[in-house]
């Protein structure tokens, strides 16, 4: 009986552990917001808000590939709802084109980062990055402020 | 038992005629009126009226990203049923080529369609009323001007009781005050256009006030945000919470990128509302970013940032 019991708390703290490593909500969410903080500064120094400073320019659009790429396989059919997500079912019923939009905001901060030497460069390929959050918050993010 | 029944029969008559009678249309100006106002319309001005309304946020036909391309059709799912709304291109039998300016003015003042009939104030009328004349000839010569657009929008989708048009003038006894507005002479310049464009073509009211049973706008609690009809999300307090760490420059930043101070893009439907206020003068975001700041602070209080 106590081997029963040890086995079954073994195997509820490994499910638990699982399920904690698998929230597709709560891991999206904080790619989403690590985003949002190297947009910010991708655009302050845009905007000649924030100095030009190429080390920065890459690490940012480091983690907006990261994010991209890893956030695109977390909207799976069982993450609709909850924890606070910002998702609308148009994500859902529209999949493709949820797809490709996120496959797009890849190809466009890779070519950033392949193309991005200097500040000239910066100015010219940024835009075409900063394109692809707008197009998407629109259809497929429920909350505006 | 006779006199009881014609009784009953003439409150009856008497009732519907008063009901049919306070539900009349009652369109701004007459045709004649219009005409004395005297207004030539100048299209390159109406450009900009036109963005201010974020006209094409509905009208734009579906699935394509041209602002001009008016063939209207997009679904606009709220509590009270789905609205389509019309075209809207200089097509002059499925658009509103054959309008007059007069028609457009009446539709935009008073909600009345050029054959006399209400729309309904999913077409947002109740902010639009607060239109100067001169805006809305300017608006009326540019709509002349965007390319005609084949093909008439689906009928509104409405389950009765809401699928009874006339009942949309008993609405506007109740709700619509078609007052305009005034310019307050104790506040800036700068601030009055910020006022008129919130809250005359920028309907941004229309949103983030919140309605009553009957989808009147709780003036209130103006601006203090409102869930959004589709039933997805909410639209912010511009009276509160985050919103008072904002500075005008930030309102400013918002409205032109979509940009917000936290890193976020605005989303949902603030991103046509964005597309819109970026073709507008800096001169307008300012005036616009003036008045929401001086709005008195309601609901939650702002977090430190």
């Amino acid at each position: 009986m106590k081997r029963l019991v040890a086995v079954a708390m073994a195997l509820a703290c490994g499910i638990t552990a699982v399920l904690a490593d698998t929230d597709p909500i709560a891991e999206r969410r904080a790619l989403m917001k690590h985003d949002g903080e190297a947009a910010k500064t991708l655009f302050g120094m845009s905007k000649g808000k924030i100095p030009f400073d190429l080390a920065t320019v890459k690490d940012s659009l480091k983690t907006l590939d990261e994010g991209a790429t890893k956030s695109a396989a977390l909207f799976p059919d069982n993450s609709k709802t909850g924890g606070g997500t910002a998702a609308l079912p148009a994500i859902w019923e529209n999949k493709a084109d949820f797809d490709a939009r996120f496959a797009q905001f890849v190809k466009d901060v890779q070519a950033a980062q392949a193309g991005i030497t200097d500040e000239a460069t910066f100015k010219q390929l940024a835009p075409a990055v900063f394109k692809n959050c707008g197009s998407c918050h629109e259809l497929y993010k429920a909350k505006s402020g | 038992m006779k006199w009881v029944a014609a009784v009953l029969a003439v409150v009856v008559v008497a009732g519907a005629a008063l009901a049919w009678a306070l539900s009349a249309p009652r369109p701004r100006y007459s045709a004649e009126e219009w005409h004395a106002l005297g207004l030539a319309g100048d299209p390159a001005a109406g450009r900009l009226v036109f963005y201010a309304g974020g006209c094409e946020s509905c009208h734009k036909s579906p699935g394509q990203d041209d602002p001009l391309k008016l063939g209207g059709g997009l679904e606009l799912k709220t509590p009270f049923g789905s609205f389509y709304p019309p075209n809207i291109s200089a097509d002059p039998v499925d658009g509103i080529g054959a309008w007059r300016p007069v028609d457009i003015a009446n539709a935009l003042l008073s909600g009345v369609s050029p054959d006399g009939q209400h729309f309904y104030p999913a077409f947002p009328y109740a902010s639009y009323q607060r239109m100067t004349p001169k805006d809305v000839a300017d608006l009326a010569a540019f709509l002349r001007t965007v390319p005609p657009v084949k093909g008439k929008a689906p009928a509104n989708a409405l389950p009765f009781p809401f699928s009874i048009r006339s009942a949309v003038g008993l609405w506007k006894l109740l709700y619509f005050d078609n007052a305009g507005l005034r310019p307050d002479p104790s506040q800036s310049e700068q601030w009055n256009r910020g006022r008129y464009l919130v809250e005359g073509p920028g309907h941004c009211g229309e949103c983030h006030t919140p309605r009553g049973f009957l989808g009147e706008m709780d003036l209130k609690h103006a601006f203090a945000g409102a869930p959004l009809p589709d039933g997805h999300g909410k639209a912010a307090n511009l009276r509160g919470g985050d919103f008072l760490n904002w500075t005008d420059a930030d309102i400013v930043e918002a409205l032109t990128s979509g940009f917000t101070p936290g890193g976020d893009v605005l989303g949902a439907g603030m991103t046509g509302v964005v597309r819109n206020m970026a073709e507008l003068p800096e001169s307008d975001r300012q005036a616009i970013a003036v008045y929401l700041k001086s709005l008195p602070p309601l609901g939650p209080a702002a977090a430190k940032p």
